[in-house]
């Protein structure tokens, strides 16, 4: 009905697609179009440039960049920046021994460009991707522990910062998508059994908190263990970390699996495949590819759960941070502090969530 | 996983009424309460070529699906090249090895380029090299007449495009009995021919197949004998001729008059 007399009122026009509204014409159809919304565009206006001209009058014009006093900072209306100068070494490294920072700083390195080269698809080659992980994992392990090389031993219960967020974060990640994949294909696998185990694993872990199941994993694990057998808390708790995650998705996959017509299934079968060359070849990339975008979604929030650590007492960036400023002679400015944590998460979680829209256009285009 | 020897795809066979490779004996099969196949029996020779018509719901899909083990039958007995079709996993693998099937709705690997589809099969069951599966599927590609798609995506392709690569994807596990379920059901009628002008060629070739479909120009050209199924059970069975000019059950009349009427 609506359609039918806007069409009768508007005039007939050739329609040109490289048109272009002149800028007047815009504002009218978007921002004036009525009272009401003449109205409402100059509330948020002006709501927006309240917020603007808070952030720039605190966090530029008044603010303190650098200085070693805190007084100053004190002094100043505006925002201290200063402290993330002052305090970025142990908010970023933690409780790592200060004079082996240089150490980190590698171990960033390595572990970003290994990162961002298995990312690329031009490098999607088992043998270069093989020796290259082999490397990174090795050179990272040389790095962080030391005790070789005339490096000094340091333990994992030093770690921390940056390095042990993206470690762990890896660490889910790595551990928790075959795990995932598993559960997945497990709740639709023909055996009962494999069913069974699958469906219990997933309903009882995904019906507890996180903090729960890394308790479990720190306090209640090593009394199951014999005697004189331990494992690194590290480890357990980046295995909790990865069972949870792994949990949720692994239903985010299932989604992904059902919606794979059984007739891709009966084309696979005609042609003599087996299970698991079907469910490698045929459904899994199928399945991954749909269900790409909630995949991301998980593995975004994963990289955050990694602040869980603080219950192990490890300092990962978030816990650091908090350690951090409790100097009392910088407290005044955790803000800050905390505003510079954020940034360092939004810059990582929203690097992801791109590559994750570059990965979902490389798809449509049909390039993997 | 035994490769038997390789026989020329398209080599001319002749039809013979030696012992047939295609045996059903009084197959039944229910679908919980309900059943669809009633003790449906049926010979396939070498080289015949089976069109297998009837209503919507008659359980001609179920019939053929049967033959490859989509479908487990529940009683009554179906040997394939003289292998029973039970529960005996070898066997099954042996029996499909033999059977390429084609489907209404195509059922390329939408992931994969035309080739890849095509060359998935003989790599991974056949432990073809690359480079010898490419140059098989090429080969079978030009047959349907379609080399030129070959780096393409299935839904880059017209649905008769899809369905002849269907086709060549089946005839690279150089099967020796093809099945077609509804191979043109799908299709808009301008790409109907295509097809059928593809499956006409594999039946001068001298192929073993089964075909369900509606297409009873086709019937009338290349099937040696013409089914008709009824409510799970097959009512009648004859030579075209026969079947079309004389049939001689009443359901069969009535069904033909139906069909044959626009």
């Amino acid at each position: 009905m609506a359609l039918a007399t806007t069409e009768a009122a508007a005039p007939v026009r050739a329609y040109d697609p490289n048109a272009r509204m002149s800028a007047g014409l815009w504002l009218k159809t978007n921002l004036f179009s009525s009272v009401w919304q003449t109205l409402l565009t100059l509330v948020v206006a002006a709501v927006v440039i309240r917020v603007l001209w808070f952030v720039l009058d605190w966090g530029v014009v008044n603010a303190v960049f650098y200085t070693t006093d805190p007084d100053v900072c004190r002094a100043a209306t505006g925002a201290c920046w200063a402290v993330i100068v002052e305090k970025h070494r142990p908010m970023l490294f933690g409780l790592y021994p200060y004079d082996q920072h240089w150490r980190l700083v590698l171990v960033m390195v390595i572990y970003l460009s290994t990162v961002v080269l298995s990312l690329w698809p031009r490098c999607w080659n088992l043998r270069f991707l093989v020796p290259l992980w082999i490397f990174a994992v090795g050179s990272i392990g040389i790095l962080m522990f030391g005790g070789v090389f005339g490096l000094r031993y340091v333990p994992t219960s030093e770690w921390g910062g940056l390095p042990l967020t993206m470690l762990l974060f890896t660490g889910t990640v790595l551990i928790g998508m075959p795990i995932a994949v598993l559960l997945a294909l497990g709740r639709r696998a023909p055996l009962p059994v494999a069913r069974g185990v699958s469906v219990v694993f997933i309903e009882s872990l995904r019906g507890v908190p996180l903090i729960t199941i890394l308790f479990v994993a720190v306090n209640v694990f090593p009394l199951f263990l014999p005697a004189g057998v331990e494992v690194n808390k590290l480890l357990r708790i980046t295995v909790g970390i990865a069972i949870f995650f792994a949990c949720y998705q692994a239903e985010v996959i299932r989604g992904g699996l059902q919606a794979i017509p059984r007739g891709q299934y009966e084309a696979a079968t005609s042609l003599s495949l087996t299970y698991w060359q079907t469910t490698t070849r045929i459904i899994l990339p199928q399945a991954l590819r749909i269900s790409l975008p909630a995949i991301t979604n998980h593995i975004i929030a994963a990289m955050k759960n990694t602040s869980f650590v603080i219950i192990i007492g490890l300092f990962d960036i978030l816990t650091a941070t908090t350690a951090v400023m409790q100097d009392p002679l910088w407290r005044k400015f955790y803000v800050e502090a905390y505003l510079f944590v954020a940034a360092v998460y939004l810059f990582f979680g929203y690097a992801l969530s791109r590559y994750a829209r570059q990965v979902e256009k490389w798809i449509a285009a049909g390039r993997i | 996983m035994t490769q038997t020897a390789p026989t020329p795809p398209l080599a001319a066979q002749t039809a013979t009424a030696a012992e047939p490779v295609i045996q059903m004996k009084n197959v039944s099969k229910w679908y919980g309460q309900f059943q669809v196949l009633h003790e449906v029996s049926l010979d396939v020779a070498k080289g015949e070529r089976v069109v297998v018509c009837g209503p919507s719901g008659s359980g001609k899909s179920t019939l053929i699906r049967c033959i490859n083990r989509l479908e487990v039958h529940q009683s009554g007995d179906i040997f394939v090249n003289g292998l029973e079709m039970t529960d005996n996993v070898k066997n099954i693998d042996k029996i499909r090895r033999n059977i390429g099937m084609v489907f209404q709705n195509f059922n390329l690997f939408p992931h994969l380029t035309v080739l890849e589809n095509l060359t998935l099969g003989p790599m991974l069951t056949r432990q073809m090299k690359k480079s010898a599966a490419e140059e098989l599927a090429m080969h079978f590609l030009r047959k349907v007449r379609i080399p030129e798609q070959a780096q393409k995506y299935p839904l880059q392709l017209s649905g008769g495009q899809q369905q002849r690569v269907a086709i060549a994807r089946s005839l690279c596990m150089e099967p020796e009995i093809m099945l077609f379920d509804e191979p043109t059901s799908a299709l808009d009628p301008e790409m109907i021919k295509e097809v059928l002008d593809t499956m006409i060629e594999l039946a001068e070739s001298g192929m073993t197949m089964i075909v369900v479909t509606h297409e009873m120009g086709f019937a009338r050209t290349v099937a040696d004998q013409v089914v008709f199924m009824a409510e799970g059970r097959k009512i009648e069975a004859a030579p075209p001729e026969e079947f079309f000019g004389n049939p001689r059950e009443e359901r069969t009349r009535a069904f033909l008059d139906q069909i044959l009427k626009h």
